[in-house]
């Protein structure tokens, strides 16, 4: 890559008490697939929206091309060639594509013949996509789509993407490298950010590592182990969850053809999912993020009400009991969205703390809420798994991704549950809590608890699993033993079917 | 009850929806940004009275009017620094805007009790007013029953084929991906509110310089609120709003009409079927639709600061 298409000299940016970047320089040469990589926290977020105009760095520049580069806003880094594909899709629901893709561009050609170029440019990149969809109604891999032609309408010369496998099954991954690859043969830049090892090592020639905001250093990802590079990002050796191998026992719980439409709008509603779990066993549940996760959840948790024989624990109808009660039964979940869901953010950890484990660990007595004991089990929760804060006065807000992840967790395996139902364990955690996090669900499946663990990280599930289900617009897959499962077989199990044929059109 | 005239009857049930249909279609655009301002009522009566002092004061109804959009588009900003800038509660900031609105406007109006208000231009279209049944329902009104008309088709158009409307729909729906692709939300959020405050402000002034004409205390009773209904019931969509305004007017008129024809019927009950049948039958539109093509925007009331 001998020329230098964008050129990052000495930036950094602070905020009141944290600094995000520091003093970060790096080339990108035109026509590279640039790697940016990182935890979650190291400044990565914070530099691409530098580059893309909606953070100003305190001090540093850019080089765009040989010309200096400071743009102010979006649509001066798009002027410029600089697109970029956001993590969480920056997409309207209840508009369809073909207004969505003219929200993103400077000047938008009329409504008709924006259509026909948006079919010509899906064709071209064997992208397919319908432009008087909803998008509200639109899968994860067909949204971001929508942002990837909404970039390459405007022939960008550097097309930045932040995270974008981590919604995607592994086939929809292929068709996105696929696309990716042809971009660079035609001399489009890309910066592609992402935790995913392996991906960076089949698809990037070049890796910027950051660490607490700093370049730790560059690297040939195609030269350099994963291992090595997770190591560099973290900054110290991983330590690798092990597990006891325990004999399954007997069933604790079943769900014998559960149906239920969903309570949200743009919900999946879980169509006859029928599984067994026993005592000591993992099971994972993959699949694409909006296929019934959420629903399965609060299905289980007793948030939302089924018909009694749906729900079974320990032989006994529970499909019709609230949270409390199953709780009471020894059946407890960790929903996904800490923040609001899983913590009241405002409240303080000891009140959190009472709000889950109340009935398990006898919190309340009379209807009147012990406050010591309430204390005195945060504190628990907090000395076991190493939950950094100052200490269980502090609000669940004030605590890091990681941290109060851990709380969440912890706060469940030690009511001692008999079932627990976790979602998405360890997203948006770093490495090491992650770690930690998986260890604590597999020392609790072999002291002899049904462990459901529901995840969109298919390298988690097949870390900790035993068995292994997909589910796939609300219809749960057979579960299979995990050990053995290849990455095409789990593809497959989660329904990255869809749309394989025009990508391989494209491949012929 | 042959007292009742239809062609009457239906030519005052178009001055009767216009207050409400230029409010609604005020608040439609304030919500279509994402904003939800409650303040309607506050902004209507505090047009009113600004509208009718200034009408007496210059002897034009035209400016009066003038004066009444200014007004709520002032009052309307207040609300917008509170809730955009200082991040207040849209809620809460909307019920004081209320109250503050009504404390005003009796404040101002202290002394125009009892006065009465400038003659208003009157569109008698030639020849189309001369026509038999039509001409004296459709063609005989003021401008601004024109003007509300024209407006629902202004707004519709804004919003289904414009990119400005596309912007601010897109800003409604989801303010940080909108942000994300460098759209200004505060400062579009601040024209959709000065929008509504300036629709407010006329459909009040309406109210004291055509409909009543003079100023009372408590003119509006009420008509903020049910524009702010009309608005969700019509699932934030023009044409909808127009048919809820309409309903509400017609029924309104046609209770006063068999009040006055001596109808068997409780007056209290006639007094509340306007609101009751304009809800019901707007509910009776919205159900059955499911919860998406409901359409509430996105980001509705929801406060958005560009820190991430």
């Amino acid at each position: 890559m001998s020329e230098v298409l964008l050129s990052l000299k000495g930036l950094t940016k602070a905020y009141p008490g944290v600094v995000a970047n520091e003093d970060v320089s790096f080339d990108i040469g035109a026509g590279e697939v640039h790697a940016l990589l990182g935890e979650n926290g190291a400044g990565k977020s914070t530099l691409v929206k530098t580059i893309y105009g909606l953070v100003r760095p305190d001090s540093g520049s850019m080089t765009l091309a040989g010309a200096p580069y400071e743009p102010t806003e979006p649509s001066q880094a798009r002027a410029r060639g600089v697109a970029m594909v956001f993590q969480h899709f920056s997409l309207f629901d209840a508009l369809n594509v073909a207004d969505n893709i003219a929200l993103g561009m400077e000047k938008p050609p009329p409504m008709g013949e924006l259509a026909q170029r948006i079919r010509d440019v899906s064709e071209a990149y064997g992208l397919p996509l319908n432009p008087s969809r909803t998008v509200g109604d639109l899968s994860a891999g067909e949204r971001q789509r929508v942002e990837i032609i909404r970039c390459l309408l405007q022939d960008p010369k550097l097309l930045i993407m932040d995270e974008p496998t981590s919604v995607l099954t592994p086939q929809e991954v292929e068709i996105l490298f696929h696309t990716l690859r042809k971009l660079r043969e035609e001399g489009t830049s890309i910066l592609y950010i992402s935790h995913k090892l392996e991906e960076i090592r089949a698809l990037c020639e070049t890796a910027t590592i950051l660490r607490l905001g700093k370049v730790v250093a560059t690297c040939d990802p195609r030269e350099t182990s994963a291992r090595q590079m997770a190591e560099l990002m973290v900054g110290s050796v991983l330590h690798v969850p092990e597990r006891a191998a325990a004999p399954p026992g007997e069933v604790v719980l079943e769900l014998a053809g559960l149906s239920a439409p969903s309570p949200r709008a743009f919900g999946t509603a879980l169509k006859d999912v029928s599984l067994q779990v026993r005592k000591g066993e993992v099971l994972g549940i993959g699949g694409v993020a909006g296929n019934g996760q959420d629903e399965l959840l609060l299905a289980l948790s007793g948030e939302m009400r089924t018909k009694p024989q749906m729900v079974q624990l320990k032989g006994q109808p529970v499909g019709h009991r609230p949270p409390d009660a199953r709780r009471a039964l020894g059946l407890l979940a960790a929903p996904e969205e800490r923040n609001g869901h899983a913590s009241a953010p405002d409240m303080t950890l000891t009140e959190n703390a009472a709000l889950t484990a109340r009935v398990r660990k006898k919190l309340s007595r009379n209807g009147f809420i012990s406050w010591r004991r309430s204390k005195g089990y945060a504190e628990e929760v907090i000395k076991d798994f190493d939950v950094r804060t100052p200490g269980p006065g502090n609000a669940a807000r004030s605590l890091s991704g990681g941290n109060l992840q851990k709380f969440v967790i912890g706060r469940e395996i030690l009511q001692a549950p008999e079932v627990l139902v976790v979602n998405q364990p360890t997203w948006g955690v770093d490495a090491s809590a992650a770690a930690s996090i998986r260890q604590a669900l597999l020392d609790l499946a072999a002291k002899g608890a049904a462990v459901i663990v529901v995840s969109q990280d298919l390298d988690e599930l097949m870390e900790i699993s035993d068995r292994f289900a997909a589910l796939n617009a609300g219809v749960l897959t057979a579960p299979r033993p995990a050990k053995g499962l290849t990455m095409e077989q789990i593809g497959l199990m989660l329904g990255g079917a869809h749309d394989m044929h025009e990508a391989e059109a494209d491949h012929a | 009850m042959g007292d009742i005239n239809p062609i009457l009857l239906l030519a005052s049930l178009m001055v009767a929806s216009t207050p409400i249909l230029f409010a609604a279609l005020g608040e439609l655009i304030v919500e279509r940004a994402g904003v939800l301002n409650l303040g309607v009522e506050g902004m209507m009566i505090t047009g009113a009275v600004v509208g009718f002092a200034a009408g007496v004061g210059f002897g034009s109804a035209t400016m009066g009017f003038i004066a009444a959009a200014l007004a709520g588009a002032a009052l309307s900003l207040i609300f917008g620094v509170l809730t955009q800038y200082l991040l207040s509660n849209q809620v809460a900031t909307g019920l004081a805007l209320t109250l503050f609105g009504l404390g005003l406007a009796s404040l101002i109006g202290q002394s125009y009790v009892g006065i009465r208000a400038p003659a208003t231009v009157r569109l008698d279209i030639p020849l189309l007013s001369d026509l038999p049944v039509l001409g004296r329902i459709l063609f005989r009104h003021d401008f601004l029953v024109y003007l509300g008309l024209g407006m629902v088709a202004a707004v519709w158009y804004f919003l289904n084929r414009t990119r400005a409307g596309l912007i601010l729909k897109a800003v409604g729906e989801n303010h940080e991906a909108a942000h994300a692709l460098g759209y200004k939300v505060v400062r579009i959020r601040l024209a959709a509110i000065a929008f509504g405050g300036a629709m407010a402000g006329l459909g009040g002034a309406y109210l004291s310089i055509i409909r009543v004409p003079q100023w009372t205390e408590g003119l509006t009773a009420g008509a903020g609120w049910i524009a702010l209904a009309i608005v969700v019931f019509a699932s934030w969509r023009p044409i909808r709003l127009l048919v809820g305004a309409y309903l509400f007017g017609g029924i309104t008129v046609l209770q006063l009409n068999l009040q006055a024809a001596g109808a068997r019927v409780p007056v209290e009950i006639l007094s509340m079927s306007p609101y009751l049948v304009t809800i019901i039958v707007l509910v009776i539109l919205s159900a059955g639709r499911g919860g998406a093509a409901l359409g509430a925007p996105g980001s509705l009331g929801r406060s958005f600061h560009a820190s991430r």
